[in-house]
């Protein structure tokens, strides 16, 4: 059994303009130890998503569907039932550290009510214990800053308390919605490395969400590409990265900026994110996919296996979708960026360097 | 932090004698004076009256005299037009009463405006917070002057359970009236600002911080909602504190109370100098200490504020 199951999650907002389908029927598992990415632009609904499994969302925000974890139904629960679960099994570290953290407490109080309340521990003792967290996300004079409020840490720091505020009771599983994007480059990489130090350490399962393809690249094991609130491709990190098989994902990998990419424009994907409030009625990516069939339009692919860990919602075949990959990505490109991509000699710079991450080793196959 | 308070507090002390030069001086400036009535005096007997509280000194020499007598003796000399009161007696007759019936008319400000203004926030968009808005609302356009005598109308004349007017120190069934009329509208503003401060507070991402971890709601409100939530309340209390326990005029006059509000109004009406000299400087007074007590909720509500 999944330690996190989610099957048809969908989340709905009532605003004076209508529905949003933030959310549309995912499914996902989470095994133990796991560690999932969920990437996607903004408004893909990838935090929504998040903010559903912990009850978090907005009070016009409406979840349906199931969430199982450890075999317990979570979606739509009691409070006393979430309160159990939050931060003691399930964890939740976001975006903006600074505001996400409370800027009228003293961080050692935020973090020992932590374990007063969960583990029932004396105020002293939760203290102590908090500091002993701390340190080990490498926050140099623990002891000394704890005393200190959120506003007092540099941004990294900051990041670091809210990780170490997460894992005080040892979750089960660690949600990071962002954890890395108000940081900066160096800070970034520092931040992605302790997490994966700490997943390790720690044993838990771990669902990363961002939108950052770097990120991802060096700290996911699996990969989700959300796009309209759906799914549009699931695989393990190393092929969504060497193969893609969506348009959309193919199309995200092409705007990350090379090293030896010429010329002072960053490629995009041309057009914007579908309105939620009127979703398409066929696939979301059809106004902005160069793979388009006349079928697209009216109709919304569903999430099918198509290799034994490998799944994609498009109409588009696997085999035209990578045999036409290569002209795609670059008549969206800039021509010289184009013809530098073609020269660059084999094996001497790696081609695609991802901001802030480990991982750069697929490019030999990336480029097939 | 202790530094910065003794710092506010020797400025304090220019800023009143500033005010009370300039009062002094703006006071004289006005036409006519304390003696000029509808029958106007003989020239010797206002001659006499005017050599007898110096009003004949030329009017620096009356403001160094002022000046003296309040800094050295805090003696704020007689009343211009009771002869056989002075102004130290007439603030310390009404000002505990106005003190009294203010105090309780911003206690009640406060304590039911944050808590119907948090409630409403809390049960934003339901039944609750409509009607607390609603009441709210009543609150606040109906004024103390048509509050007071619809309250005497309903509690003195037809039940019978309170006295129409007249204070006593023993008895609190001569508060209620006055606080109650004093208090309702400032607690409407109360309401209408904890509750959109709140509701502002409560969608942000420190509280959904504190909800994801596993804190109970109400945990969440008390302990990381209140207190921010708190701040453009505090702000506006200030000021209201102050003009509460001396812009009671509407109260003092419909109760016949015996606060310094009347005797503000009537002192302005009368041109009683020596009153209207000794009610502005105990108003300019309040007001830089509360100012200053504003401040210092702030910084303890606000870590960021450091002076």
């Amino acid at each position: 059994m999944a330690l996190l199951e989610i099957r048809d999650l969908n989340v709905r907002f009532a605003t004076n303009d209508g529905e949003v389908k933030a959310v549309n029927g995912i499914n996902l598992d989470v095994e133990p130890g796991d560690s999932l990415g969920i990437v996607g632009e903004s408004g893909s609904g990838k935090s929504q998503l998040s903010f559903a499994l912990m009850g978090l969302l907005a009070k016009n925000g409406r979840a349906s569907g199931s969430v199982k974890f450890d075999g317990q139904e979570i979606l739509n629960a009691a409070p006393k039932v979430l309160n159990k679960i939050r931060a003691e099994k399930i964890a939740m570290i976001f975006q903006d550290p600074m505001t996400s953290l409370n800027p009228y407490m003293r961080v050692a109080d935020q973090m020992a009510e932590v374990l007063t309340l969960h583990k029932g521990m004396s105020k002293r003792d939760a203290v102590a214990e908090s500091v002993r967290m701390l340190d080990a996300v490498k926050i140099p004079d623990a002891q000394g800053r704890i005393r200190l409020y959120p506003h007092e840490f540099s941004g990294g720091m900051r990041q670091r308390v809210m990780i170490a505020m997460a894992l005080l009771c040892r979750p089960q599983l660690l949600i990071a919605d962002e954890p890395t994007t108000a940081l900066d480059v160096t800070v970034q990489a520092q931040i992605m490395q302790l997490l994966a130090e700490l997943q390790r350490e720690f044993g838990m399962a771990m669902i990363l969400i961002t939108h950052d393809l770097g990120v991802i690249a060096g700290s996911a094991e699996r990969v989700a590409v959300m796009y309209g609130g759906r799914i549009r491709e699931s695989a393990p990190v190393g092929p969504i990265f060497a193969d893609p098989t969506h348009p959309y994902t193919q199309g995200l990998l092409a705007t990350i900026p090379r090293v030896d990419q010429e010329g002072d424009e960053l490629s995009a994907i041309p057009g914007s994110p579908p309105n939620m409030n009127h979703p398409p009625a066929g696939c979301a990516f059809e106004p902005r996919c160069p793979y388009r069939l006349a079928r697209c339009a009216g109709e919304d692919p569903v999430l099918d296996l198509f290799d034994a860990d490998r799944a994609r919602a498009c109409f588009a075949t696997v085999a035209d979708v990578r045999a036409r990959r290569e002209t795609v990505i670059l008549s969206a490109d800039e021509p010289a960026a184009a013809e530098a991509v073609e020269e660059a000699p084999e094996g001497d710079l790696p081609v695609e360097i991802i901001a802030g991450a480990g991982m750069a080793g697929t490019d030999s196959e990336v480029k097939q | 932090m202790f530094g910065y308070i003794l710092r506010r507090l020797a400025v304090a002390i220019p800023t009143l004698l500033l005010l009370i030069i300039f009062s002094f001086l703006l006071m004289h400036a006005a036409p006519g004076g304390p003696f000029t009535g509808e029958r106007s005096l003989p020239p010797q007997v206002l001659a006499n009256l005017e050599a007898k509280y110096g009003l004949d000194d030329p009017l620096l020499v009356q403001l160094w005299n002022y000046l003296k007598s309040v800094v050295l003796h805090f003696d704020f000399g007689p009343s211009f037009v009771y002869p056989d009161l002075t102004v130290n007696k007439l603030i310390a007759d009404g000002f505990p009463i106005t003190m009294t019936y203010g105090f309780l008319a911003f206690a009640l400000a406060a304590v039911v405006g944050i808590a119907l203004g948090s409630a409403a926030a809390i049960r934003h968009n339901t039944w609750l917070d409509y009607l607390a808005v609603g009441t709210a609302i009543g609150a606040q356009v109906l004024p103390n002057f048509v509050m007071a005598p619809i309250l005497v109308l309903i509690f003195t004349l037809w039940f019978k359970w309170l006295p129409g007017g007249g204070w006593s120190f023993s008895d609190p069934s001569f508060w209620v009236m006055p606080v109650v009329a004093l208090g309702t509208s400032y607690m409407a503003s109360v309401a209408r600002i904890t509750r959109s401060s709140m509701l502002e507070v409560l969608s942000s991402n420190h509280i959904r911080t504190a909800r994801a971890k596993g804190m109970p709601e109400s945990r969440v409100i008390l302990r990381h909602a209140l207190k921010p939530a708190l701040l453009p309340v505090i702000s506006y209390l200030g000021p209201v504190f102050v003009s509460m326990i001396t812009g009671s005029v509407v109260i003092d006059i419909y109760f016949s109370t015996g606060g310094i509000g009347r005797a503000f109004v009537d002192s302005a009406l009368n041109r009683d100098y020596a009153v209207m000299m000794g009610v502005t400087i105990l108003v300019g007074a309040l007001t830089i200490l509360f100012n200053l007590i504003v401040d210092i909720l702030y910084a303890w509500i606000d870590p960021k504020i450091r002076y």
